[in-house]
């Protein structure tokens, strides 16, 4: 917790708490609850209550506290009223409640409740941006494009489950921990890339990448020994490094091979080195692991001046044992034409072919296109530029696209 | 809490069974329902006849349709049940995954719905039933 020389008014503080306590205060109601939808009605109002309290009589000692037990007080108001839940209201009552003054924070249960197996994997990212860091479902749906009442939907009927099914609020056994992990770093990634791999214009998406680190770290914090989580965060932190050298001042999009390693940011990369390091040395790999170490690779022409492609595609072959599907195979056989050239690449990608989920897949014809025209077949490169172009919803990478087509065939203008 | 484990599976390939087949699946299912009981989580289960057998009313009193056949054709049938008392989803879960049924079918885990104080005197304010 920062120091602040000049006590922040009593506004801010309660505002400033809400970010930073709302999922933990979520979290610890939710499990006892039981109920997610209950916990967050019950800390929105408290919030609610502290900024009409807090400037009058002070801010409590105890803020979080104050907090937990008026949100408390408002769910056995409405439990009583509702007469829901009669049995776990009786709990409540009478149990012992953890007292203000040592919070435990359940977060880490919290996100392995938003990402349990029997959740619907399309809500899971949401429904962490929401429990844990407080996001309106309009917000989330704009980030996941998605109409806001469908969002609504989804993360309602996801939190119906989570109580009426009682999937419980619990951190998973080290037996199953790699095997329910898997979900949440899932969740985390999804979080980010669909940040990331949405134009820069929206500042709302690039939010999204922010606090996918921000959750990225907390989870590290939670399981510091979970080895895939240090991947993801390094992982996470490298593609963020890159954030200033992916478009070119006028916005045009820089694929990774030709950015410059000066715009790279210093201090995130060297966290994420480390941070990779650390992971490797707890001797469980796996699938963020790798992803990262192919970044780490790629990053390493910042001191060497050269892109080590060999390595590139052994960590590729790597991740392909973790997660085969068809865009690690794409981004694979960028490696594959480096090393071993264009035409076992383009081999490599014929596996593919009639795969139903590559028809639409813009970066599978934007690679297929860069392989034809490396070999020089130049009505092969056009037809898959042209489809690329078609299936292109970023305006810059687009562009990009448009350049190569045009740089092949010169009638293109 | 209570869960509903639904058994489903192909009953064509069942009722293709050998007798060895037939008589290793009825122990598996023999030494999981001592499973079940043992562990004090069983309520009630039941084997079901084939769909062939499954008759459907739609409709009441003098309205009443009966029809032959399941309520609906599916690649997979339902073909039997077990009720059992589990602390939480994890626990029906882990049980499910113990189920004979969802080595070659598909068992679907239902939480048990118990109504609320709330809604049973909303309900009892209603002339007619609530099942819609």
């Amino acid at each position: 917790m920062e120091h602040h020389s000049n006590p922040r008014p009593p506004w801010l503080e309660a505002e400033c708490i809400a970010r930073e306590s709302y999922g933990k205060l979520v979290a610890l109601l939710a499990a006892e609850f039981r109920d997610v939808a209950a916990a967050e009605d019950a800390v929105s109002e408290a919030l609610v209550a502290a900024l009409t309290h807090w400037p009058e009589q002070g801010i409590p000692n105890s803020p979080e506290g104050w907090l937990i037990t008026v949100a408390r007080h408002r769910f056995l108001d409405e439990a009583r009223r509702t007469a829901r839940q009669s049995k776990l209201l009786d709990a409540l009552t009478s149990s012992e409640l953890p007292q203000p003054f040592s919070i435990p924070d359940r977060r880490l249960a919290l996100l392995f409740v938003c990402a349990h197996p029997a959740i619907d994997p399309a809500a899971r990212a949401p429904l962490i941006l929401q429990t844990v860091l407080g996001f309106g479902a309009d917000r989330i749906s704009q980030a996941f494009l998605v109409s806001p009442a469908s969002m609504a939907q989804r993360l309602v009927r996801a939190k119906r489950k989570i109580r009426d099914a009682a999937v419980p609020f619990q951190i998973p056994e080290r037996s199953e921990m790699p095997e329910r992990l898997e979900p949440v770093l899932d969740a985390l990634y999804a979080c980010y890339t669909e940040g990331w791999s949405t134009p820069l214009e929206g500042v709302q998406r690039n939010d999204l990448t922010r606090e996918a680190i921000w959750l990225s770290r907390l989870l590290v914090e939670l399981c510091p020994e979970s080895a895939e989580a240090l991947g993801l965060l390094a992982l996470v932190l490298y593609l963020d490094a890159r954030s200033a050298a992916r478009r070119s001042d006028l916005g045009d999009y820089i694929p990774l091979s030709e950015q410059d390693p000066a715009l790279w940011n210093p201090d995130l990369l060297d966290e994420a080195e480390s941070l990779l390091l650390h992971a490797s040395r707890l001797g469980s790999p796996g699938r963020y692991q790798f992803e990262a170490a192919i970044q780490s690779a790629h990053i390493a022409r910042r001191h060497s001046g050269q892109t080590d492609w060999a390595s590139i595609l052994a960590f590729y072959d790597a991740l392909l044992q973790y997660a085969p599907n068809p865009v690690v195979l794409i981004n694979r056989s960028v490696a594959l034409a480096h090393v071993h050239g264009a035409a076992m690449a383009l081999k490599s990608l014929a596996e593919l072919e009639g795969d139903p989920r590559i028809g639409e897949y813009q970066p599978y014809w934007a690679a297929k296109a860069n392989l034809h025209d490396q070999l020089g077949e130049t009505q092969h490169a056009e037809l898959a530029y042209t489809r690329a172009i078609g299936l292109a919803s970023d305006p810059a990478v687009r562009r990009f696209l448009i350049e190569r087509l045009g740089a092949g065939n010169k009638s293109f203008d | 809490m209570q869960y509903l484990l639904l058994l489903y599976g192909d009953e064509k390939l069942s009722a293709k069974m050998t007798p060895e087949e037939l008589g290793h699946t009825m122990g598996a299912y023999r030494a999981y329902t001592s499973a079940l009981q043992d562990s004090g989580v069983y309520i009630g289960g039941n084997p079901l006849q084939s769909t062939e057998t499954a008759t459907c009313v739609r409709g009441a009193g003098n309205q009443a349709r009966v029809a032959d056949g399941p309520y609906a054709e599916t690649k997979e049938q339902l073909g039997g049940y077990y009720l059992i008392d589990a602390p939480n989803l994890d626990a029906a879960l882990e049980w499910a995954k113990r189920c004979p049924a969802s080595e070659h079918g598909c068992v679907e885990v239902r939480p048990i719905r118990v109504f609320t104080a709330e809604e049973m005197n909303g309900a009892s304010q209603q002339s007619a039933p609530a099942l819609a």
